[in-house]
């Protein structure tokens, strides 16, 4: 404890790293993964190519793949970016299942209803297909949060500041608490997350019952 | 990318191929980790998770367990472990073969519970009416039946522990992780990307060998029994 006070400054900026870190990889694997779940939701090549895709590329170990990304997209080698656009395929990797299923369960009695009632395919896409399909991606959403958090620590492997400075340091100098820190902080961070999440599923998609947990399984 | 020839060049190198530090050395050693890491969570999962599908109890704590776990930084407890059972580096299996199992448990229980749970009513309650035990039941009919899904829950774990495993050279293991730890002080970026392409492949190809035996084994008279297409 008195450890964690005393580095209370080196806590909060390698937090805030950590954050700075993960957070475009979650909003990001959310906008791109609508449209191509969409895509794999209509198109049966579509969705054999993209969910094999993403399967293949949820496979990739995250610590090689920080160190392949420089070379395909011509970044430095210890650039920070290398770790949000690798993190940001993964969280795609998981997203565009999660989209696809969301779109397949909305009941097709009523996608035909808002079609007799007169809306366009675009109406129907944003005011009965995309809400139908929130809560769902929601709950994969909150999978892609928690698994980002915790895979940006690998980034201190190469030298990307996050909390997971806390478990190489710590590991150089056989000192518990300090990976204990780190441990903690990312828990914390996760568990922030989520609830940020669920509120803002609350807010924006106020039709959905307190009840629905469905929750992706491992 | 001529980073990638020059990474393409280091494998095709035999002199990298032979010795304690060659890439066939490594190659076996990552393997070793890795099985005996998903060969322990078999044996605690598989039971757990069969016996949780058969009575149905203890499933939401087994979900939030897991959920849980996948919040927790695998090299956050790596290092963690390490240090608390005070092993050092010539004991360094230990720490990470726990957590590589650790990070296997959930998708094996998953697989194990959900495969059993997608068995028609009608089997399990047709193998109870011709007199079977349950205990028969479990091991005769639901294991069975539940091969194909028991079978996808050991392929994600052992893409995850195949993964994770390239870490544990943190802890000054070996595997293909060292490639990548070894070239970073040193920047000898060919080596790195060796060792990423070749921990990146060695992934795909296990992937892609357990996809084809999950295929062989979902026969028709699973289908049937469970509904799965294939």
């Amino acid at each position: 404890m008195r450890w964690a006070i005393a580095n209370g400054e080196q806590i909060l900026s390698l937090t805030l790293n950590h954050v700075l870190i993960a957070v475009p990889p979650i909003i990001l694997s959310l906008v791109l993964s609508v449209p191509l779940g969409w895509w794999a939701h209509r198109h049966r090549g579509a969705r054999r190519v993209l969910l094999t895709g993403s399967g293949i590329l949820y496979a990739l170990p995250s610590l090689p793949l920080f160190v392949i990304l420089p070379v395909l997209i011509g970044t430095r080698i210890l650039d920070p970016i290398n770790v949000v656009v690798a993190l940001t395929l993964y969280g795609i990797a998981l997203m565009v299942r999660s989209c696809t299923e969301a779109f397949d369960a909305v009941d097709p009695g009523v996608r035909d209803s808002a079609f007799a009632v007169g809306h366009s395919p675009a109406q129907r896409f944003w005011r009965v297909e995309l809400p139908l399909a929130g809560p769902p991606m929601l709950a994969g959403l909150r999978v892609v949060s928690a698994s980002t958090l915790s895979l940006v620590s690998v980034g201190a492997l190469i030298g990307v500041p996050s909390l997971g400075y806390f478990f190489t340091d710590g590991y150089t100098r056989s000192f518990l608490t300090e990976i204990m820190v780190g441990i903690i902080g990312t828990v914390v961070l996760a568990v922030v997350f989520d609830a940020l999440l669920v509120a803002a599923g609350r807010l924006l998609l106020p039709w959905v019952r307190a009840t629905d947990t469905r929750k992706g399984a491992a | 990318m001529s980073f990638f020839l020059a990474a393409l060049a280091w494998i095709a190198d035999p002199a990298h191929w032979g010795g304690s530090g060659g890439i066939s050395a490594r190659l076996g050693e990552h393997l070793f980790y890795s099985l005996l890491a998903v060969a322990l969570a078999v044996v605690v999962a598989l039971p757990l998770g069969l016996w949780i599908g058969h009575t149905g109890r203890g499933r939401a704590l087994v979900i939030g367990t897991s959920g849980a776990l996948r919040a927790l930084p695998s090299l956050g407890l790596l290092t963690f472990l390490a240090v608390a059972l005070g092993v050092g580096i010539s004991g360094a299996l230990l720490p990470s073969t726990i957590v590589l199992a650790l990070l296997a448990v959930p998708p094996i229980l998953a697989g194990a519970y959900a495969g059993v749970e997608g068995i028609a009513p009608d089997v399990v309650d047709g193998a109870r009416a011709t007199g079977l035990s349950e205990r028969q039941i479990i091991t005769g009919v639901e294991l069975p039946l539940a091969v194909p899904m028991v079978l996808g829950g050991i392929r994600s774990a052992t893409l995850q522990v195949i993964a994770t495993a390239t870490i544990a050279a943190y802890l000054g293991l070996g595997g293909l992780g060292r490639f990548i730890l070894d070239g970073l002080p040193v920047r000898d970026y060919p080596q790195m990307l060796a060792g990423a392409v070749l921990v990146t492949v060695l992934a795909l190809v296990v992937e892609g060998l357990l996809i084809v035996l999950q295929r062989a084994l979902l026969t028709p008279g699973i289908r049937v029994a469970t509904g799965v297409e294939a």
